[in-house]
């Protein structure tokens, strides 16, 4: 099975600042890794990898300095990366994302199965997994909370949706995003570190996609316009409970409860 | 237990009354059963008052009302102790100091903390942290208070590189069992003016005098850390493997082991995977570093050392999210051990580095000598192990006989590697007996004889520490 997962650069931190006047995040200086919901993604297709082997591409649409988030997933057991880099590709919104991902993934030669973690820590927008299998003509599931079966021709899933879990079957070619808590993600190693230190990272251009026109890609393939872009506001609300200490166990219970804080050990 | 003192009647709690305000001085009937002991099992007792102490002033009038009363006086923060040191064992006063809990001033130029003893870690941290400055003692238990910490000469995980509490406390101000206010020690960096009563407190859990206000040394915030998680086969080659990391160029921040048994313990208790729990051991290691490039080189060089003593990998932890999701279940451990049995008890010993290894196995042994279950986890970089051991079922008389001799065989191995009795949990109630075997004839008699300076009447925490 070939395994595509999707996975971004990101602020390191939570606390970034934007720039007032232009409402872009002011990246520079400010350290960068891994987006961390991408790291369920990874980790579900390296238990798959270990469970039914697969060969595992990670793909990346970013500056060259992406190179630090594939070598990463390298050290976590990843086979192939391949970055997407091109000037063109600047200034791309979710649509624009999501179609030079399909682009850039047909043109490293496709695969069985899509991975994607649920969202960006800095975009947030959790469409682009669904976009891009849109634009693939697959189907996908989001949501995926957990793998129950896979097998050489499908895969069952469960799906958490906000008042029940879904369990679906759903034939490959396929895109998954999956919820965070799928699996603990493992720590890269530094082994592999060592092992993977000459691999080489596959680079693709515009030019090297099937449609060429640039007009379908970065600033000018983007119909959305951003307005402002501002910080959210701290909410610093809390609610405070009286009772007697069975009352308030019984109430911190069921809140927990309802709130999905106690589900099992999967 | 023999009670020395006067019975404490209406009159006294009418009188204390008019010292603190009444609603912070709460009749011992009235006193929730949280205050009655603390994170030790077996040991419990009520006071006939508990005190809310909000000021150095109310503390001194209470202590002196007590010392001209002879009603003993036991000063308590958080109850997260595990020797019963806060445990009012002839009842009269317990005085909770837990509510003086202001930071009074950060000194940037002088790089100082000052401030009252009920601040809780977790909040000393997280100040000094958003003013850019660093305070290292790192005990788990983040819950406790300062003053507490400095009762018992907290360490924590950081020791190795940046030693323990004592070594951050600058000045303290205290008030002594006659009721006096004194200060011992200041901001000044270097002191070699007379005996160091500062030092004597810090450690002394309570017994000497009570911490009001403290000054804590503090450092600039090293930006960057990064941990390893190094599996090895077994135990022995882990704990091993420790002085080779120790004497190379760079010096970890922490080295924490843990085995197998004890992660899957924090898993279930967590219900929260940990990243890696294939291998039997492990090693914990931190580093940290004013640049990206400096521990990037410090790890690797530990890495290195690792694989060529046998590690079976090297795992990084890099980022907030992984850092958390091992410290997370490192920090659960003890919540963890505790939650799998009925009843446990804890030796806190330490000994030279260089035997931790042999201690380690040495403990190991009696699990199958006592047929009893113990489980360990500790700072494999400073020597002191944490060793629970389990009573699961075993019947009352039969656990008290097995603790027991486990305790002694556990100490007497300490002693003949050249360790201690307690390496920061402290002495208490619990271990007195242990560390009394442990001590010569006369630095027993120096031990009883600074009490008895400091205390003369001993009606402030009576009965911890020393024997009389």
């Amino acid at each position: 099975m070939k395994i595509v997962v999707c996975i971004k650069q990101v602020p390191g931190t939570a606390q970034v600042e934007i720039d007032p006047e232009t409402g872009v995040l002011k990246r520079d200086g400010v350290e960068s890794k891994m987006n961390p919901y991408d790291l369920y993604a990874l980790e579900t297709a390296l238990r798959f990898k270990q469970s039914v082997g697969a060969e595992i591409t990670v793909v990346t649409m970013g500056p060259p300095q992406a190179e630090s988030v594939i070598r990463e997933a390298f050290m976590m057991g990843v086979d192939n990366g391949v970055i997407l880099s091109d000037r063109r590709f600047g200034g791309s919104d979710v649509l624009a994302t999501s179609y030079t991902l399909a682009q850039g993934i047909a043109a490293a030669g496709g695969c069985d199965l899509i991975l994607c973690g649920k969202q960006t820590t800095d975009g947030d927008t959790a469409q682009v997994g669904a976009e891009l299998a849109e634009f693939l003509g697959i189907p996908h599931v989001t949501s995926v909370c957990k793998i129950r079966e896979v097998t050489e021709k499908d895969i069952t899933i469960d799906l958490d949706l906000p008042l029940h879990v879904e369990t679906a079957k759903i034939k490959y070619p396929c895109l998954l995003t999956v919820e965070k808590g799928i699996f603990e993600p493992r720590l890269p190693s530094f082994k592999l570190k060592l092992a993977t230190a000459d691999r080489p990272i596959r680079m693709l251009k515009l030019d090297d996609m099937k449609d060429k026109d640039p007009a379908h890609y970065g600033l000018n393939g983007s119909p959305t316009q951003v307005k402002r872009i501002f910080p959210p506001e701290n909410r610093n609300e809390h609610e405070i409970w009286k009772g007697s200490p069975d009352d308030l166990a019984e109430r911190l219970f069921r809140q927990l409860d309802d709130q999905k804080f106690l589900q099992q050990l999967r | 237990m023999p009670a020395p003192y006067k019975t404490f009647d209406t009159a006294d709690l009418n009188n204390l009354r008019a010292l603190v305000p009444e609603e912070r001085v709460i009749p011992g009937a009235e006193v929730g059963e949280d205050y009655c002991h603390d994170e030790l099992s077996g040991i419990r007792k009520r006071p006939d008052v508990l005190i809310k102490a909000m000021s150095a002033e109310e503390i001194s009038a209470v202590m002196k009302y007590a010392a001209a009363h002879n009603i003993p006086v036991t000063p308590r923060g958080q109850g997260t102790g595990l020797v019963g040191g806060a445990v009012p064992l002839y009842g009269g006063i317990l005085l909770d100091l837990s509510g003086m809990n202001r930071i009074l001033e950060l000194d940037d130029i002088n790089l100082t903390l000052t401030l009252e003893p009920g601040v809780l870690l977790m909040d000393v941290a997280k100040y000094v942290e958003e003013h850019g400055f660093f305070y290292p003692p790192d005990p788990g238990e983040k819950t406790a208070t300062i003053g507490g910490n400095i009762s018992t000469n907290a360490g924590g995980m950081r020791a190795v590189k940046y030693g323990v509490t004592r070594d951050y406390v600058r000045g303290l101000e205290v008030v002594l069992p006659n009721g006096e206010i004194v200060e011992f020690g200041g901001k000044v960096v270097k002191n070699s003016s007379g005996y160091s009563l500062k030092d004597l407190i810090v450690g002394s859990e309570g017994t000497l005098g009570i911490v009001t206000k403290a000054v804590l040394r503090l450092l600039p915030l090293p930006k960057h850390k990064i941990s390893l998680l190094v599996p090895f086969p077994d135990l022995t080659s882990a704990i091993r493997t420790v002085p080779a990391i120790i004497r190379s160029s760079s010096i970890p921040t922490a080295v924490e082991f843990m085995e197998r048994e004890v992660i899957l313990a924090a898993e279930q208790f967590l219900a929260r995977k940990f990243p890696d729990n294939s291998s039997d051991a492990y090693l914990l290691l931190t580093f940290d570093g004013a640049s990206k490039e400096e521990i990037e080189l410090a790890y690797h060089s530990a890495a290195h050392t690792c694989l060529n003593a046998g590690a079976l990998d090297v795992f990084i932890s890099n980022t907030q999210e992984r850092n958390e999701s091992i410290w997370s279940a490192r920090g659960a451990f003890l919540e963890a051990i505790k939650a799998s049995t009925t009843e446990m008890d804890e030796c806190d010993v330490v000994v030279p580095r260089k035997h931790v290894a042999e201690f380690v196995l040495f403990s190991k042994e009696l699990q199958e000598k006592y047929r009893i279950r113990l489980r360990s986890f500790g700072h494999a970089g400073d020597g002191n192990l944490h060793i629970y051991i389990l009573r699961d079922e075993l019947p009352e008389t039969e656990w008290h006989a097995t603790l027991e001799q486990v305790f002694r065989e556990l100490y007497a191995k300490a002693d003949s590697l050249g360790g201690k009795v307690s390496g920061e949990h402290g002495i208490g109630y619990a271990k007195r007996p242990y560390l009394r075997e442990s001590l010569d004839e006369q630095s027993a008699l120096l031990m009883a004889g600074i009490k008895k300076v400091f205390d003369p009447d001993n009606i402030l925490n009576p009965s911890k520490v020393v024997v009389k």
